[in-house]
């Protein structure tokens, strides 16, 4: 029982960055239409820039803020490579941010070499939770998920700039007659899935050291959990992303840890599959 | 107010508008009316600035706010978050005035805009657009897909905001009879280009006006 207990919550706690990572589809593809492919490579480099931060002596908290802000701007360069100002397709786009994933990889892995990083989360001794053993930063990465998300979703709601956010979305022609700059704000949406996928990486690379190459795996984990929301949706993407880290961490558990990935993608093959027949449905 | 001169906008290779010029003076109701495809929705999206012009001149001297074809409200957003939406560039927060001049959508105000009927949704739109304080108004469409008694309560807001504001008026209309009755002067536009132009209650007794638009009715 104790084991259940304690895939359950190691399951949620890994479902949490999947989530952060999916509400950065989210908030990128509502806005742009794009599907960001170095969404993963944020959270990569979020864990690598805490890691350098902290070893050149910063306190802990400031120096894990710093990397989310820092991998918000890459976030913001990355919208600005990928969207060109409003002058790419979207095809394109998708592509760019693809090629920019795999440049990502390789200046990480130029920069700060292939060795796994870690460094120490927060700090005390396991919290027992009926029976099951938990490193406090599992605690550590749900609240602040729980958190972030819901704090996000107010700001969507109750401020202008969230409100214009959401109005690009809604309706991209009406949002530009009220004079709202698409450009602007695909590249707002850019910086804030580098933030998100950037606060995924932070939190989960204390209890999963982060390598060079972990984006892809990332990438696949968070797409899955936006898909659940059809990509527009936060809430779905948090619900996919709970759904995909309890369900990897039961199949490692109770059969066997090399069937964690396959996980994600059976799971996204499926969503995808009935997505597009609901669709032919639909327009049939 | 508005002054268009020698206006062309182009889609590809199509032309849409060819050498159209027009203009409304401050205060003044100003009806555009003609067939479906004769170019006036590029027109006035070209005063908004989402279509660029190949050649001619667009003079504006105020705000423009535009009402679109299809009314296109923020569907997934409420009433309130629509209409707060339209303040974006006046940085107007006042949302009180419109629900005083629509007093239907008050009670809505929580809503889903796209849940709305469309006589409630053209309220919204027109209330979205007011919230930029605008001095020129153009409207697309007004009475597209709506109930007569909702066009003419409509009608009669439009003449008294524009009365009590002295606010510009640029009103597209397919019903040529509305148009006529609510403007002071008029343009009609024929595949892109302005065929007649001269005061309201001239044009509704101009032959070749009643033949296309009014259907032929002889009316004094
Ligand atoms: N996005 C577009 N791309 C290509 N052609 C267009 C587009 N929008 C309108 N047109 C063409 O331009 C002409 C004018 O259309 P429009 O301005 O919508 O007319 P109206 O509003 O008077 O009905 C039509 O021939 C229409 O087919
Ligand atoms: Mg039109």
């Amino acid at each position: 029982m104790s084991a259940f207990i304690d895939y359950l919550l190691v399951g949620i706690a890994t479902g949490c960055t999947f989530a952060l990572l999916g509400t950065g589809f989210v908030a990128i593809h509502r806005v742009t239409r794009v599907v960001n492919f170095a969404q993963g490579a944020f959270a990569v480099l979020g864990g690598f820039f805490a890691e350098t931060l902290l070893s050149h002596g910063l306190p802990h908290g400031l120096a894990e803020v710093l990397a989310v802000v820092a991998a918000g701007g890459v976030g913001l360069l990355c919208g600005l490579v990928a969207l060109g100002w409003g002058r790419v397709p979207v095809m394109a786009s998708l592509v760019i941010t693809l090629g920019l994933s795999i440049i990502a990889e390789a200046v990480t892995l130029l920069i700060w070499g292939g060795t796994p990083i870690s460094y120490p989360g927060l700090g005390g001794r396991d919290l027992v939770i009926l029976g099951a053993q938990l490193q406090p930063q599992y605690l550590l990465l749900i609240v602040v998920t729980v958190v972030v998300l819901a704090g996000l979703a107010a700001w969507f709601r109750w401020t202008n700039l969230g409100r214009a956010l959401t109005a690009c979305a809604s309706n991209p022609y009406a949002a530009r007659l009220v004079g709202i700059d698409l450009n602007r704000m695909g590249l707002l949406a850019f910086a804030l899935g580098g933030m998100l996928g950037g606060l995924a990486g932070v939190l989960m690379t204390p209890l999963i050291p982060m390598t060079y190459d972990g984006d892809v795996q990332l990438a696949i984990n968070g797409f899955a959990a936006a898909i659940c929301g059809g990509l527009v949706n936060p809430v779905g993407a948090l619900v996919g992303g709970l759904v995909l880290g309890i369900g990897e961490q039961m199949v490692a558990g109770y059969w066997q840890a090399s069937a964690e990935t396959g996980v994600a993608l059976v799971v996204l093959l499926g969503l995808l599959l009935w997505q597009a027949l609901r669709e032919r449905e639909t327009m049939s | 107010m508005l002054t268009v001169r020698g206006l062309v906008v182009r889609y590809r290779d199509a032309t849409a508008l060819d050498g159209v010029s027009l203009r409304a003076d401050r205060g003044e109701k100003v009806a555009l009316i003609g067939p479906n495809g004769a170019g006036k929705t590029t027109l006035v999206n070209t005063l908004s600035g989402i279509l660029r012009p190949a050649a001619g001149e667009v003079r504006i001297e105020g705000r423009l706010a535009h009402v679109p074809e299809g009314r296109q409200v923020f569907g997934t957003l409420s009433v309130e978050d629509n209409l707060l939406l339209g303040g974006w560039r006046s940085h107007r927060r006042d949302v009180a005035p419109i629900y005083a001049l629509f007093p239907a959508l008050g009670p809505l105000r929580r809503r889903r805009a796209g849940t709305l009927s469309g006589g409630e949704q053209q309220m919204v739109a027109i209330g979205r657009a007011l919230m930029a304080d605008p001095e020129l108004l153009a409207i697309d469409e007004l009475s597209l897909g709506l109930a007569p008694l909702v066009v003419q309560e409509l009608a009669d807001h439009l003449a008294r905001l524009s009365a009590e504001r002295g606010m510009t008026l640029l009103l597209i209309e397919q019903n040529a009879r509305l148009a006529l009755d609510l403007c002071d002067r008029a343009y009609v536009l024929e595949t892109g280009r302005i065929t007649i132009e001269g005061p309201c209650r001239e044009l509704r007794h101009d032959p070749a006006v009643r033949h296309a638009y009014l259907g032929g009715a002889v009316r004094a």
